[in-house]
């Protein structure tokens, strides 16, 4: 967690325009070679992805509900063709656009669910990490202990008790957000609290409790900001988490009721039994949608982690070698 | 247990400064095996009660309310909740979890008929984590920010990016459906398992059973089921493996003493086989603990997707037919147990790397 001068030339970053340094930008700016490509190739995943979400009403040929057109009901396990492209599923769906409706399930809840644990995780973690005390203790050993715990169980356990396991659009996204939430706010909390309590003892922050601010002042002045830094780095490493815990629950039938919405944990489930036959084209398709999505966050993430870690960090061409910086966190 | 892990491992149990000694440590890590289960049942405990009780849930709908009530009153579901809770808690120690309420069967029962399959799963998939890990880890580090590096860390992104039951529904279609070299499910062929159950002391761990007869058509049987679930499971961690074998040796190769014995004229090869490797792999002790509860999680799709009977295909059995006492007792269950595997893991790393201590 230490941070290393950066190596750039003092006061240059201060004169960067603001947009130029929000967090993925200006990773995005300094980065080169492999690193660059990994971070770009991740982003426009990324973004295709939400753009599927996005003109999901426009791209997909059917709802993803849908089991009839004008010439009768859609054939079952269809292999693709030119009116249903990637085939119909065991039930009579068209793959294609279950897909495609599909991205917008898995972003919302992912968006849902990441930032309520970012914000619930922050609470927490400042809180628990300013006051200390038994309080401090008490949170700390059930972070601990949840974090120790298969997250997916958890992510059952929470989605019976909020939908009994099925429900509509709303309902589901909200029910799987939640259980996602459950699991990762431990995640953030221990960050968000050893940063907290790193800081705690940092001098501007005596200061600032000399000098008379009050404690919710002191923490949203002046310790939020510093330790969440770390913070857009676990997001994106969440993120793709909460993608696979959302399919897992879905394939298990805690997702989302197929009627009310398309989940590619779901299809995936009722493609384990095509297979058997040979069908490949209901299980392949969303298969591939939940790898592509998990590989476009995690590229991302992976390099803003590199990016951030000195020893991992490919520099510019520099007149002379720098000795690696930090040493012993190995 | 994500990618953020990696480099925080080894200072997981190094701040309890002032010990005494191995014997004070495994006692005080022993001792926190308590409360993490306490916590882990308590929290299973309250949630399920949330949604109301196991009985409304699974067969409400079905019974009249008189009859409802009865059922409740005879499981003492209509008692106050901390009264429950009180007992539940009492019951666990005393090792009785209680007793499904589909097909009324010991949960601790169902823990020796079934945990075997899921041991003998995670077992296999460790087995190719490690083969697969380990090797590819080693060279991604070697080749640092050149081409096997590059494809070697998006194959491991791909690991961690495949889910289990995809990765399996893949395998399943290329060799069992296309290929047709192994079967599509299950633990063993029906005689086969016939066979191995009849053995006097069965240890329920098919391969073991199968090595004690001797007999290769068994054996092969066996392994050849386990092949597929045990690679859907195993490259998920294998990937975790890699990354974590590529980072620290990357560390350990920027290491001082590395310098000093590069200075001295030991050759590259050398360095990295014998001064670099073996510190690096340390870690991998303490993230395999962690890896096991998500393996725990992991296994619950791959058998679903096998058939492979074990624990977590009984578990999504019982929560298909809305069985939440079984359930409840299972999480419980796995509770201890990844609790126990991770005290296992901690003393291990502790006997092996003298760093990681009190």
């Amino acid at each position: 967690m230490s941070t290393t001068p950066e190596p750039v030339l003092p006061g240059a970053a201060a004169h960067e325009a603001r947009w130029k340094r929000l967090p993925v930008v200006w990773q995005l700016r300094r980065s080169v070679g492999l690193q660059r490509g990994m971070l770009v190739a991740g982003l426009v995943i990324c973004a295709a992805f939400v753009l599927m979400a996005v003109l999901a009403p426009l791209l997909a040929p059917y709802d993803s509900n849908q089991l009839s057109g004008p010439d009768g009901n859609f054939p079952r396990q269809a292999p693709p063709s030119a009116q249903f492209w990637w085939g119909t599923t065991v039930g009579g769906y068209d793959v294609f656009s279950r897909v495609l409706w599909g991205a917008q399930t898995a972003l919302l809840t992912v968006v849902l669910a990441v930032v309520a644990s970012i914000f619930l995780g922050i609470v927490l973690g400042l809180v628990s990490g300013y006051l200390g005390g038994w309080l401090d203790r008490v949170l700390v050993t059930v972070a601990d202990a949840i974090y120790a715990f298969p997250s997916l169980l958890l992510a059952i356990v929470v989605s019976i008790i909020i939908s009994g396991g099925q429900s509509s659009f709303f309902g589901g996204i909200t029910a799987a957000a939640i259980s996602i939430t459950v699991v990762f706010v431990p995640q953030y909390f221990r960050v968000v609290r050893a940063e907290t309590v790193r800081l705690k003892a940092e001098a501007f922050v005596e200061s600032a409790r000399v000098l008379g601010a009050s404690t919710p002042r002191i923490l949203s002045r002046h310790v939020l900001r510093n330790a969440t830094r770390s913070l857009p780095l676990i997001v994106t490493l969440n993120a793709s988490e909460a993608i696979l815990t959302l399919a897992g629950l879905g394939f298990l039938g805690f997702g989302i009721n197929p009627t009310a919405a398309a989940e590619w944990g779901y299809d995936l489930n009722r493609a384990i039994s095509d297979v058997a036959s040979g069908i490949w084209w209901t299980g392949v398709f969303p298969g591939a949608a939940i790898v592509l999505l998990v590989l476009g966050v995690t590229l991302v993430g992976e390099s803003l982690n590199d990016l951030s870690d000195p020893r991992l960090r490919i520099r510019r061409r520099l007149p002379r070698r720098v000795a690696p910086a930090t040493k012993g966190a190995a | 247990m994500t990618i953020a892990d990696e480099r925080t491992v080894p200072s997981t149990a190094a701040d309890k400064a002032g010990g005494s000694g191995l014997g004070r440590y495994v006692l005080v890590r022993f001792l926190l095996i308590i409360p993490t289960v306490f916590i882990l049942v308590t929290l299973v405990f309250f949630l399920m009660r949330v949604v109301g009780d196991p009985i409304s849930a699974s067969v409400g709908g079905r019974l009249t309310p008189d009859q409802l009530a009865e059922r409740l009153a005879a499981a003492g579901y209509d008692r106050p909740v901390v009264v429950q809770y009180v007992e539940y808690l009492g019951q666990i120690f005393t090792g009785n979890f209680g007793r499904t309420l589909t097909d009324n069967r010991e949960i601790s029962e169902i823990l020796l008929s079934y945990g075997t399959a899921t041991f003998e799963l995670v077992l296999f998939s460790l087995v190719v984590a490690l083969a697969v890990g380990i090797p590819l880890g080693r060279i991604a580090a070697y080749r640092r920010d050149q081409l096997p590096d590059a494809v070697l860390r998006v194959f491991a992104i791909l690991c961690y990016a495949t889910p289990v039951f995809f990765a399996g529904l893949l395998l399943k279609l290329v060799f069992s459906v296309w290929l047709g070299w192994f079967p599509l499910g299950g633990r063993a062929e029906p005689n086969t398992q016939l066979i191995l159950d009849r053995i006097a002391g069965s240890s329920g761990i098919n391969i073991l059973d199968a090595l004690r007869t001797g007999r290769w058509d068994l054996i092969s049987d066996v392994l050849s089921h386990a092949v597929l679930p045990a690679v859907a499971l195993g490259l998920l961690t294998a990937g975790v493996f890699l990354r974590l074998v590529r980072t620290n040796l990357i560390g350990t190769l920027g290491m001082d003493y590395v310098d000093a014995a590069r200075s001295r004229g030991v050759p590259e090869s050398r360095l990295l086989r014998k001064h670099a490797y073996k510190p690096a792999l340390i870690p991998i002790i303490t993230v395999m603990g962690m890896q096991i509860a998500m393996m725990m999680g992991g296994a619950i799709l791959t058998e679903t997707t096998f058939e492979w009977r074990g624990l977590g295909f009984q578990l999504a059995q019982y929560l298909g037919s809305r069985d939440f006492v079984a359930v409840q007792g299972i999480v419980a269950l796995l509770a201890v147990i990844v609790a126990v595997t991770n005290f296992v893991v901690d003393v291990l790393a502790a006997l092996i790397d003298p760093r990681v201590r009190y």
